[in-house]
């Protein structure tokens, strides 16, 4: 049985997502939804903690040796991000029951938890598998499911929004595939672990240097780094709430882990930033990030787009550690996976429970709704410091590994930007606090807090960003280990 | 660049050109179903550059092939090997991948055809500049 764990984790919901959709019944499908997330929780601890003890796990599917047969392959690195996916999965799903019911048509609901858990299955099959068109595969999954969730949204222009989405996102796939294709004609291999051996040969081919431009644009699409970020304000915006709060903290980060897959697995530390000068590429795009995009939330007047906006910007502080070329710069990258999922996870399921009560997340509409609400409001300022990264929260630790490793090249202008920016979240932060609580309430008298049921998913969120704000040292011993993993290579 | 290098490489100014039309329309077109339509030729450029890699010159598709016309089929294992030294098959595994990419681009290709008759429904329209203007007043007026 533990022999087929990395099977497991992929084949659990993808085989539970036709069960919901032929089962019909809105309650059955939740069910179902909720355990196969715990099912592939679950199995992502015991990976990761195998692969702590043990070292790297290689599973042949169908028993085909690889490199011609698929292999999943786990190390630290992507048992870490399973981990990050599968922990949001299992507290968005019982989240999701009650939101989604008051957000999506009755009949539809099935369908609803289905493509949730299609995509669930796109991203771990992303992030486990060793093969690099499986990859492109598994994206598919994820992305058109995502596209059929986003266009679940209440408002039409959700529609819209995936339809963008849609378009953006298969160029960004394409690019990949037709990355992918340039590989395999240079290499005659899929296989990541084989071609990381087989690519150095080749390193002075321009058909390499094309590849490598090619699934390094498609990747940035898809992780939405500045400014190929144009899909994301929207489709955020107007998605159902629990599926802003699972894709924000899940696909994004996905999509990073891909890049750093791509870049540091398989084509090596010493070709990216020696040979192709990664670093100096992404180091502008990654501020502009930071810089414009807080900015630009801070003149947003729907919150779910104000956080959206900071999720670009988030985004850049993740690319920006890549840009470091350094072990403390990959762990900071690597941390902010984990701690952006963790705060964002919390923030965009606090705006859940606003609209689940008073059906919008207008910054005038949320006045006062401190009072009315305090248990979503407190969430929301504790995710809100967390963002800002004060300490004792897990977006400090984020910061302070960022900081860390600018100060480590010497960048000590890029460590004042970072600070710089963390002023501006607070901005935004603060026009959210400054409505709810200081502005007199208007609307509905009537207005309660929200149901427990949403009230706890988010409550686990706002205790983890705490609990690993406070005990930092756990994440950052793995995440460290992970760093180590990329810079170096294959591990044995 | 020699006359030579232009036509032996001629698959990839197929692939090249195919490619930046269906990008173009993509880009330029505001009508939903006309940017579906250059997605798919864009894609479908991509599906090009694979099958025509897995091309070679003078190969034959990847059966088995007894020249002798001995050991009918699986038969004679040996022969069979000899044989497989002397002839030259083309590679099978790129036309695998893009049947695989087909599937993933027909689905991609329904369920942006589904939001576009869903966005039609809503909006009474599928144009993207008259969408836009659709979305600018309700934004106004809310």
């Amino acid at each position: 049985m533990s022999a087929h764990l990395p099977i497991l984790q992929v084949v659990v919901p993808l085989l539970a997502a036709p069960l919901c959709a032929f089962l019909r019944n809105a309650r059955a499908a939740a069910v179902i939804a909720v355990l196969a997330s715990w099912a592939t929780l679950a199995v992502a601890l015991s990976l990761l903690g195998d692969v702590m003890s043990a070292g790297v796990i290689s599973y042949e599917i169908g028993d085909w040796a690889p490199p011609l047969g698929i292999e999943y392959r786990v190390d630290i690195v992507n048992a870490w991000v399973l981990v990050i996916v599968s922990t949001i999965a299992s507290v968005v799903a019982p989240y999701m029951i009650t939101s989604v019911e008051d957000e999506v048509e009755r009949r539809r609901i099935p369908l609803f938890h289905a493509a949730y858990l299609l995509c669930l299955a796109g991203l771990l099959g992303i992030t486990i598998t060793g093969d690099v068109f499986n990859v492109f595969v598994f994206l598919e999954i994820s992305s058109l499911s995502a596209y059929a969730l986003i266009a679940m949204g209440t408002r039409r222009r959700a529609l819209t929004a995936a339809f963008r989405y849609l378009v953006m996102g298969t160029v960004g796939a394409t690019f990949i595939v037709i990355g992918i294709g340039l590989l395999y004609v240079m290499t005659g291999s899929l296989n990541m672990a084989d071609l990381a051996v087989l690519l150095p040969e080749v390193w002075d081919s321009r058909t390499v240097k094309v590849a490598y431009g090619f699934l390094g644009v498609g990747c940035c699409l898809k992780l939405a780094l500045f400014p190929l970020h144009l899909w994301l304000p929207n489709a955020y915006a107007f998605a159902p709430s629990a599926v802003t709060a699972f894709l924000a903290s899940t696909a994004t980060k996905v999509a990073v882990y891909m890049l750093l897959r791509f870049f540091l697995t398989i084509f090596g530390a010493p070709f990216s930033f020696g040979v192709m000068g990664l670093d100096r590429v992404l180091l502008p795009l990654a501020l502009a990030a930071v810089v414009t995009m807080s900015l630009v939330a801070i003149f947003q007047v729907d919150v779910k787009r104000l956080l959206a906006y900071s999720s670009v910007a988030q985004i850049g502080y993740m690319v920006l550690g890549l840009s470091f070329a350094s072990v403390t710069g990959l762990t900071a990258t690597l941390l902010h996976l984990f701690n952006h999922a963790l705060m964002k996870g919390a923030l965009f399921m606090a705006m859940g429970c606003v609209v689940y009560r008073i059906g919008s997340v207008h910054i005038d509409a949320m006045a006062g709704l401190g009072k009315r609400m305090p248990w979503t409001m407190a969430a929301f300022v504790v995710g809100g410091l967390s963002l800002v990264g004060v300490p004792l929260t897990v977006g400090f630790v984020s910061k302070w590994f960022l900081i860390l490793g600018a100060l480590e090249r010497g960048w000590w202008p890029v460590a004042v930007v970072v600070l710089l920016a963390s002023v501006l979240a607070l901005v935004y932060v603060w026009r959210v606090v400054e409505a709810a609580y200081f502005r007199p309430a208007g609307g509905d008298e009537g207005t309660r807090e929200a149901p427990w049921r949403l009230l706890v998913p988010t409550w686990v969120l706002v205790g983890a960003n705490l609990y690993f704000g406070i005990g930092a040292a756990r994440t950052a011993r793995v995440a460290e280990r992970a760093a180590e993993v990329l810079m170096t290579g294959v591990g044995p | 660049m020699s006359l030579d290098l232009f036509v032996s490489h001629y698959n990839y100014w197929v692939v090249i050109f195919l490619m930046m039309v269906g990008f173009y329309i993509l880009i330029s077109r505001g009508n939903l179903i006309k940017k579906i339509v250059g997605l798919n030729v864009f894609q479908t450029a991509v599906f090009m550059l694979y099958i025509s890699m897995g091309k070679i010159s003078g190969g034959t598709p990847p059966i088995l092939v007894d020249p002798k016309g001995e050991g009918k089929g699986h038969g004679g294992a040996e022969t069979v090997g000899e044989a497989a030294a002397e002839i030259v098959y083309s590679n099978p595994l790129p036309h695998v991948l893009i049947l695989t990419a087909i599937v993933v681009g027909i689905a991609t290709t329904s369920v942006g055809l589904a939001l576009a008759v869903r966005i039609k429904e809503a909006y009474g329209t599928m144009e993207e500049d008259e969408i836009n203007r659709i979305e600018a007043e309700t934004e106004a007026g809310e």
